[in-house]
């Protein structure tokens, strides 16, 4: 189920301006990746890179290479859209489908796509809501409207129609900074049994929630404000948060920096 | 009310402030007094006295709130009258133009008026009805409606979801130029067709001219909706791996199609009072002609037009005009109440 990401060389524009420079990194299959660092370093761009969700914002650009088990998503002939269905996403602000029911929320990638039989619908929106940690609080109000949740659930409810498509790699942008403790604990936990299953990168300006959740943890950086964010260093995240290697690292860790 | 005023104390979040009814007071005596000031003077114009009225209630709602609240207050009340008088000038001419065609048009508007053509009565005579003008303007409308929507809908997601650079901008251009068609024109336009042709008048071609001064609004209304959709319900399908015509189709439509729908009603209802490309290009006619591709056909504005024109004064044509009239709007109400009702059906749901 679960690829490995090699990335070489990979730099990203909008329009003119460069947003991320020259980075290259290996994201685990099986394993937590997380990415910190500064806002308007380029951690969402990057992540946006890895599913070709960058070239959807106007004017964005990609030069370098992703490889997902040897294949280049970069490649000539490559499909974005079969890109995003081995590589799912959730994004920072939970958006469920407003005119949607609960139900049609999970079961959205299967039938917008076209490809499913109706009588596995219902088997694969259980089964991905169970995963996502949604199915008791939900399972009698299926064909309610999804945008009737609470934030937290409308979260796991996007995490559930992501996971619903059955992906390879699940990225995160921010998935808690919208969210309260608690239902925050709840995503976690929830990170933490995906990982079993799926390829995870998460985006977050949360450090304990870096440390808690992550096995790798990758520290970007910009030099100076419109300058390109870079990778600074990515470790493991044991190593990063005790004795990392570079200071500029530390410095960030301990909030000495700026 | 010079007993309201206190002393000013710098230390307390209180102020002076008028009783609740003093606008209504004052509105009241503003009334009074641009009548009395009317009456002393001889004006004889309704106009006139209600002008003074309005001015009368702005400027004591201004004096006495800055004379008892002060001046931050005295503002707002400025402004919030101004909101009344402005609505009521509004208002005015909606109603009274409601309130002549009711009463107006209701002397002959019955079963037999709404289910009888003039085929065998002549503009003079009393009788008849508007059952060919309203099959005409029903047909005309609808088709008009079947050929701007698909248009018009379909120029709007390419502007606002495909379109880039010198393309889009020439179409969003030409789309602000035809808004500002005058229905003559559009008219002109199919007619020099028509005579090109050799054709005869016939409905279908009074559709296209109507087809012409819908397509514009359509567009723009439709686009201002498309781009009320938020970009991350956008990203959210194209991440599940949804391609851009689907998520196009099944999310951003949807999600928008109660505001397109009360666009292309405003759009119909502004049609449906066209009286110059019908008359060019349909003719008008007495008699029930239900086949809009052959012949020339009725429509209410056109039969209006020709109550009033073709009469010579008599009194049975002007209140047949009238009720022709209150049917129109009532055509056009009865669509806008069930657009309203359709866009109330399809927006997005915000219930537990």
């Amino acid at each position: 189920m679960a690829k490995r990401i090699d990335v070489s060389g990979l730099t990203a524009y909008y329009g003119s301006h460069k947003a991320i420079d020259d980075i290259s990194m290996t994201v685990e299959p099986r394993s937590v990746t997380a990415f910190i660092g500064p806002s308007g370093c380029g951690k969402s761009t990057f992540l946006r890179t890895l599913n070709r969700m960058h070239e959807v914002t106007t004017g964005g650009r990609v030069e370098g290479k992703v490889l997902l088990d040897d294949e280049d998503l970069y490649g000539q002939g490559v499909d974005p859209v079969a890109v995003r269905r081995t590589i799912g996403m959730v994004f920072q602000r939970p958006n469920p489908f407003p005119t949607m029911s609960i139900f049609d929320n999970v079961a959205a990638g299967l039938k917008l796509n076209g490809s499913y039989k109706k009588s596995e619908l219902g088997d694969v929106v259980e089964k991905s809501l169970k995963g996502a940690n949604l199915w008791n609080e939900v399972k009698d109000r299926l064909n309610k409207p999804g945008s009737g949740l609470s934030g937290g659930q409308q979260q796991r409810l996007c995490i559930a129609r992501a996971i619903a498509v059955e992906p390879q790699v699940l990225l995160m942008d921010e998935p808690c900074s919208a969210l309260d403790p608690i239902s925050t604990l709840a995503i976690e936990d929830l990170i933490g049994e995906l990982k079993e299953r799926f390829t995870i990168v998460i985006v977050t300006h949360n450090m304990q929630q870096a440390a808690r959740v992550s096995d790798r943890t990758a520290f970007f950086n910009l030099s100076a404000v419109g300058q390109p964010g870079r990778l600074i260093e990515i470790d493991d995240t044991e190593r990063i948060f005790s004795n990392p290697s570079v200071q500029a690292t530390e410095d960030y860790i301990s909030g000495r920096f700026g | 009310m010079s007993h309201a005023v206190t002393e000013k104390r710098p230390s307390s979040l209180k102020g002076g402030s008028l009783p609740r009814w003093s606008a209504w007071a004052v509105a009241l005596a503003a009334t009074g007094a641009g009548l009395g000031i009317s009456a002393a003077a001889g004006l004889d114009s309704s106009i006139q006295w209600a002008l003074i009225a309005a001015l009368l209630f702005v400027l004591v709602n201004y004096v006495l709130a800055v004379r008892v609240e002060g001046r931050r207050q005295a503002k707002d009340r400025l402004a919030t009258s101004l909101v009344w008088v402005a609505f009521l000038l509004a208002v005015i001419p909606l109603a009274s133009l409601i309130w002549e065609t009711v009463s107006r048009g209701l002397k002959v508007f019955d079963v037999y008026f709404l289910t009888h053509s003039m085929g065998v009565v002549s503009d003079t005579e009393p009788g008849g009805g508007i059952y060919h003008a309203i099959i005409g303007t029903l047909e005309q409308v609808a088709l008009a409606t079947l050929i701007a929507v698909p248009i018009g809908v379909l120029t709007a997601v390419y502007l606002v979801e495909y379109g880039r650079g010198r393309l889009a901008k020439t179409v969003t251009f030409f789309v602000d130029v035809m808004t500002g068609i005058p229905s003559i024109v559009a008219g002109l336009f199919i007619l020099s067709i028509m005579l090109i042709l050799d054709l005869q008048p016939f409905g279908f071609a009074g559709s296209l001219a109507l087809a012409i001064l819908m397509m514009p609004v359509v567009v723009r209304s439709t686009e201002e909706m498309l781009k009320l959709v938020p970009n991350e319900l956008r990203e959210a399908s194209l991440a599940l791996g949804v391609p851009k015509w689907r998520t196009i189709m099944k999310v951003v439509l949807p999600t928008s199609i109660g505001g397109i729908t009360t666009g292309v009603m405003l759009a119909v209802a502004r049609i449906m009072g066209e009286t110059a490309p019908v008359l060019l290009l349909v003719w008008g006619a007495d008699y029930i002609n239900n086949n809009p591709f052959e012949g020339a056909q009725a429509s209410l504005p056109l039969y209006i037009y020709e109550q009033y024109a073709n009469s010579a004064g008599s009194p049975a044509a002007y209140n047949r005009a009238w009720a022709a009239a209150l049917a129109l709007i009532a055509i056009v109400m009865i669509l806008n109440l069930a657009a309203r009702g359709i866009a109330r059906w399809k927006a997005p749901k915000t219930g537990r």
